[in-house]
């Protein structure tokens, strides 16, 4: 075992000035992180607990609107009534996990921050594995792999399940770094790496996500999952819709390397939610997707998910 | 001599009916002790390093920072410098140290330099495959002219992935030598007697001197037959260190090395005449070979035809030597014929169970059993009201029905047991079996409790030792017929034996005596009954002890079953995702002597069934030829969400009991399949050919077939 070292702080900034380190990490539920340890995907010098700060678990309502803290639960935001009937499109996502184990330990912005599925990475290939100076999952076995966003080398794709609905709803996110907090579009923590040395996030170092905050509510969302299996299984392409005041957001998970927002969907819903509407959104998100060698279905799986959705959010 | 038959229905007690499992408690609660919860004082932990190489030429091994690794006590080098890896995931060299971080360590600073050499793993695409030998086609009558001048044809290409057993717990032993020519081992084997001898040739001790000891297994499903390279490792490496060996495999080599069921991929064609006969069967297929090629799935299955061939190639690849798995070639077999004659029924306008009824004289010895396994299967599923023709549902989710037919041998194995009866009227069986979870502790006391009309906390069941009475090993179908068999000889002896013992001190004859209900009687009513306990106290202090085997005099074992599913399911013609709604399996097998622990068997069997019909298929990296899910996320097994209702029927009675006992292990996992493709295909309106029925082949399926 490659030893390391293990820190809980009390505060955000102490949290902050022990991962300005090299090596270091943050460690939320550990469900992610303690694998990609064990598998040999990831070394890490030092794991920064952040589940002993107070003040970074709990839902609660602000001015701002709902206010998500880092080290709440999946299973917190399934018992949190306020947000399981507004928000559906995120109690949805959650129920998806499919695993009390996971619900329990599982956090949001571990769940924010989790890094990618992707078989090559998991096998200590790299983030953006290559061979012969080409992707290695573009020439391998892509089955799970990205059909948007994929035109460069890196072709996993995002694993979080909360991102999709929490981007739709048009969710902040606020980090916590050595300059004290910032507050920033969700889906601008995202970005697509270009190779291994890069990272899937635009923290910079040392920095921690500390919260998310869904704006007022918008009147209907909802998020569909397709998976192969029932119980615990990656869904192999999802897709959360919300409108509100006339505007629809389409945010599709498990397509590309980051949430995709489809504005071509969202457009396509402006009008209302209708049975026409909804199936030309699920037209409009794939016009542009790009299959790999191995991935096609999930065009048609992406298609469907953002008709459901769009279905469900409209009520049925 | 006492007559060796089985009670009659009305004699039977506890034969026939529903038993709990009588080790579930201490599974349950944690205390049942596995191979891999063996510890020993001073165990090491043994780690092996794998080739992540498909095929290559092992060229130069350093193990010197290995063996400079804190906490590495010893490193053995399994294959040396020269030899040529044919799979990824081979095992290379072994480390053990003083905890597994500390094996692991060692493990990860072993310098292993190879010649990679090309490698082959993906044999879909029969073309592709390098130097695959044309097969030999097994031929009777005329196919090809008879399907040529057949009323309706079907013709299909059918595939199943390669499979992985992936038993819970993973393969490996401890070993501890206990002198320099005593070695015992506690191992998750199928077989351990087989083990002992397999051992001791390979560390060179007499096999009397190996003691396999396995109380309790987690799951083998066919692939712990052998003692394995990492047996002998792990007794080496014990002799070496001079202390007990822990050696157990990972999540990641339990899938890739310990076990593999070939792939099948096969071309039919089948035709019929006018009135629904079944006249002509033309097939080839091939399938992953392994290193060593692997066997021809038995199709046709089930049925023989007037005209039919069929040619297997065996396709060398790099992905690992198959083995055993629960039923070998048996499902493939059955998933390729019986969605060969829904397709054949479709194109004849028929129902397919008219079909199969039609035919079923073509199934030979057992076809009047498939004949009321289907009437029962059809009326518990609701066939002739549900059933529809294929393509007529509309919607986004449609549901179809499908069923199919298996067969298995399942003849009790050689097995000897011995039964001990004390003073103070405990009755114990001794028998060099293994319980591999599936209720054979249960069914030897079972067997023993019966024949000597006692209760089953009267009797006591000792296996699981390599020293005791031996037992053949726990697969084919074999272990209940022989337990079964040799217990109730034992027994039948023992009851005579006593009798023999305590009628002198009676003052009266064995043969004036008779053990009934836990009481002894006199047959002349010279006494009153007395009770069990009481007459056991007139047996000594050395023990009753007598022997019984199997075969043996009496038919109490019998060889082939014949058994009958059928599917519900529904499919979204949109996600491609199949759901099951509910399975009925209808199942013989002969005398069943506990009615629970046999319906327990058939409920796993359709659980793994869903999985390798729904979610399970070893993924190779064309780029590397490494398993790419090598773990429990994307090697998917299925939950209990995945499969839906299960209804399961055994058939008793007249013309089943009187067979004797006959093996249920494999029989029900090679059925739901078979009959689960035949229901989506009925359920899609288009042949879904291929398994795991996954969304990605269902989609394509749904577009080739025009109903996109
Ligand atoms: C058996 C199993 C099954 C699973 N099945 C599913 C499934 O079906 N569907 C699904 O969607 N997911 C599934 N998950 C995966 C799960 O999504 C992730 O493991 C989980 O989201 C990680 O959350 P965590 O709180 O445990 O994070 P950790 O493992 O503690 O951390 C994950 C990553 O996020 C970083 N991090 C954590 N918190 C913060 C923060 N506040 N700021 C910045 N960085 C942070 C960590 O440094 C680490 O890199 C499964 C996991 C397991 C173990």
């Amino acid at each position: 075992m490659r030893r390391f070292e293990y820190t809980s702080p009390q505060t955000a900034d102490d949290a902050v000035r022990m991962l300005s380190s090299e090596g270091a990490a943050a460690l939320a539920g550990g469900t992610d992180i303690l694998s990609l340890m064990k598998d040999g995907a990831a070394a890490y010098s030092r794991l920064v607990n952040l589940k002993g700060i107070r003040g970074l678990g709990g839902i609660r309502n602000t001015d701002a609107g709902m206010e998500i803290g880092a080290t709440a639960k999946l299973g917190d935001l399934l018992e949190h009534h306020g947000l399981v009937t507004m928000f559906p499109a995120v109690a949805e996502a959650a129920m998806g996990v499919g695993s009390r184990q996971v619900l329990s330990m599982r956090t949001v912005g571990g769940d924010l921050c989790a890094r990618p599925r992707c078989w090559y990475f998991r096998a200590g290939f790299g983030l953006v594995p290559m061979h012969d100076g080409e992707s290695m999952a573009k020439q391998g076995d892509n089955r799970y792999h990205a059909i948007f966003g994929n035109s460069g080398a890196a072709v996993f794709v995002n694993p979080s399940s909360l991102a999709p609905p929490l981007i739709a709803l048009g969710a902040s996110a606020t980090i916590h770094g050595a300059d004290g907090p910032r507050t920033i579009a969700l889906e601008d923590l995202y970005r697509t790496p270009a190779s291994s040395d890069e990272s899937e996030f635009t923290l910079g170092f040392g920095e921690i996500v500390t919260h998310v905050t869904i704006p007022p509510p918008s009147s209907q969302n909802a998020t569909y999952e397709v998976r192969n299996r029932k119980g615990m299984d990656w869904p192999l392409a999802t897709a959360s819709v919300a409108v509100s005041d006339g505007a629809a957001r389409v945010v599709l998970g498990h397509v590309a390397p980051t949430p995709w927002m489809s504005a071509a969907a969202g457009e396509a819903l402006a009008g209302g939610l209708t049975d026409a509407s909804a199936a030309a959104a699920g037209d409009a998100a794939v016009a542009d997707a790009r299959a790999l060698s191995g991935n096609g279905y999930k065009i048609q799986l992406t298609r469907v998910a953002v008709k459901r959705a769009a279905l469900a959010a409209r009520g049925g | 001599m006492p007559e060796y038959i089985w009670p009659q229905a009305a004699d039977r007690r506890l034969i026939g009916s529903r038993v709990s499992r009588l080790d579930g408690p201490v599974k349950a609660t944690g205390r049942a002790r596995y191979a891999y919860d063996t510890n020993r004082r001073g165990m090491l932990w043994a780690i092996m390093v794998q080739s992540p190489h498909a095929h290559a030429r092992i060229t130069a091994i350093d193990t010197s920072e290995a063996e400079a690794t804190p906490g590495v006590v010893a490193v053995h080098i399994i294959q040396d410098v020269g030899t040529e890896i044919q799979w990824a995931h081979d095992e290379i060299v072994a480390v053990a140290a003083t905890s597994e971080e500390a094996a692991r360590d060692g493990a990860a600073a072993v310098k292993i330099d190879y010649e990679v050499l090309p490698h082959f793993v993906t044999e879909r695409n029969l073309q592709a495959a390098p130097d695959a030998q044309p097969a030999q086609a097994e031929t009777t009558g005329d196919p090809a002219t008879a399907i040529a001048s057949a009323a309706a044809r079907s013709s299909g290409t059918y595939h199943a992935a390669q499979i992985a057993h992936c038993s819970l717990e993973s393969h490996g032993q401890v070993t501890e030598w206990q002198d320099d020519e005593t070695l015992t081992v506690w191992a998750s084997t199928q077989a351990i007697s087989g083990v002992a001898s397999q051992l001791g040739e390979a560390v060179g001790i007499p096999a009397s001197n190996v003691h396999v000891e396995t109380q309790y297994m987690g799951g083998g499903f066919g692939s712990k037959f052998s003692a394995d390279r990492w047996g002998v490792v792990g007794s080496e490496l014990a002799r070496v260190t001079g202390r007990p060996i822990k050696l157990m495999l990972d999540r990641n080599q339990e899938v890739s090395v310990a076990g593999a069921r070939p792939s099948t991929h096969v071309e039919v064609e089948a035709g019929a005449d006018g009135d629904g006969n079944v006249v002509a069967w033309n097939s080839r297929g091939w399938g992953s070979g392994g290193p060593a090629g692997a066997g021809s799935p038995p199709i046709p299955y089930v049925f023989e035809f007037e005209n039919q061939t069929h040619a297997h190639t065996s396709v060398p690849t790099n992905t690992g030597p198959a083995r055993a798995w629960r039923a070998p070639n048996h499902p493939q077999a059955c998933f390729v014929t019986m969605r060969a004659l829904e397709d054949l029924a479709h194109e004849a306008g028929m129902d397919p169970l008219d079909l199969f009824l039609k035919n079923i004289e073509k199934t030979g010895a057992r076809s009047s059993t498939y004949a009321e396994e289907l009437e029962k299967a059809a009326a518990l599923i609701g066939w002739r009201d549900r059933w529809h023709p294929r393509g007529e549902q509309t919607g986004t989710v449609r549901s179809g029905l499908g069923l199919a037919l298996h067969t298995w041998g399942g003849r009790g194995h050689r097995s000897n047991c011995e039964v001990l009866a004390y003073r103070d009227g405990l009755v114990e069986a001794r028998i060099g079996s293994q319980d591999l979870g599936t209720g054979t502790r249960t069914v030897i006391a079972i067997v023993l409790a019966d024949t000597f009309g006692l209760a089953l906390d009267e009797v006591k069941v000792t296996m699981g030792r390599s020293v005791l009475p031996v037992s053949g090993a726990s697969g084919g179908s074999t272990t209940v017929g022989g337990v079964s068999g040799a217990t109730r000889r034992a027994a039948l002896n023992a009851v005579e034996a006593v009798l023999e013992r305590i009628a002198p001190r009676l003052g009266t004859e064995a043969t004036n005596l008779l053990l009934k209900d836990g009481q002894l009687h006199f047959v002349d009513a010279s006494h009153p009954a007395m009770s069990w306990k009481q007459a056991a106290s007139l047996i000594g202090v050395n023990p009753v002890s007598a022997m019984g085997a199997n075969p043996g005099p009496g038919q109490l074992t019998d060889s082939g079953v014949g058994g009958v599913q059928m599917a519900d399911v529904s499919v979204d013609m949109e996600t491609g995702v199949v759901s099951i709604n509910k399975l009925v399996a209808v199942q013989d097998c002969g005398l069943i002597i506990d009615m629970k622990t046999a319906e327990s068997q058939v409920y796993g069997a359709l659980i793994m069934g869903v999985t390798y019909a729904l979610t399970e298929e070893r993924v190779f990296d064309p780029l590397t030829g490494r398993m790419l899910n090598a773990d429990m996320e994307f090697y998917k097994l299925a939950g209990i969400a995945d499969v839906g209702e299960m209804v399961v029927h055994m058939m008793t009675g007249p013309g089943y009991d009187e067979r004797g006992v006959i093996g249920l292990g494999e029989p029900p996992v090679i059925a739901p399949g078979a009959a689960i493709a035949n229901a989506a295909t009925n359920a899609a309106g288009v042949p879904i050919n291929e398994m795991p029925m996954t969304p990605e082949r269902v989609l394509a399926a749904i577009e080739a077939g025009g109903m996109a």
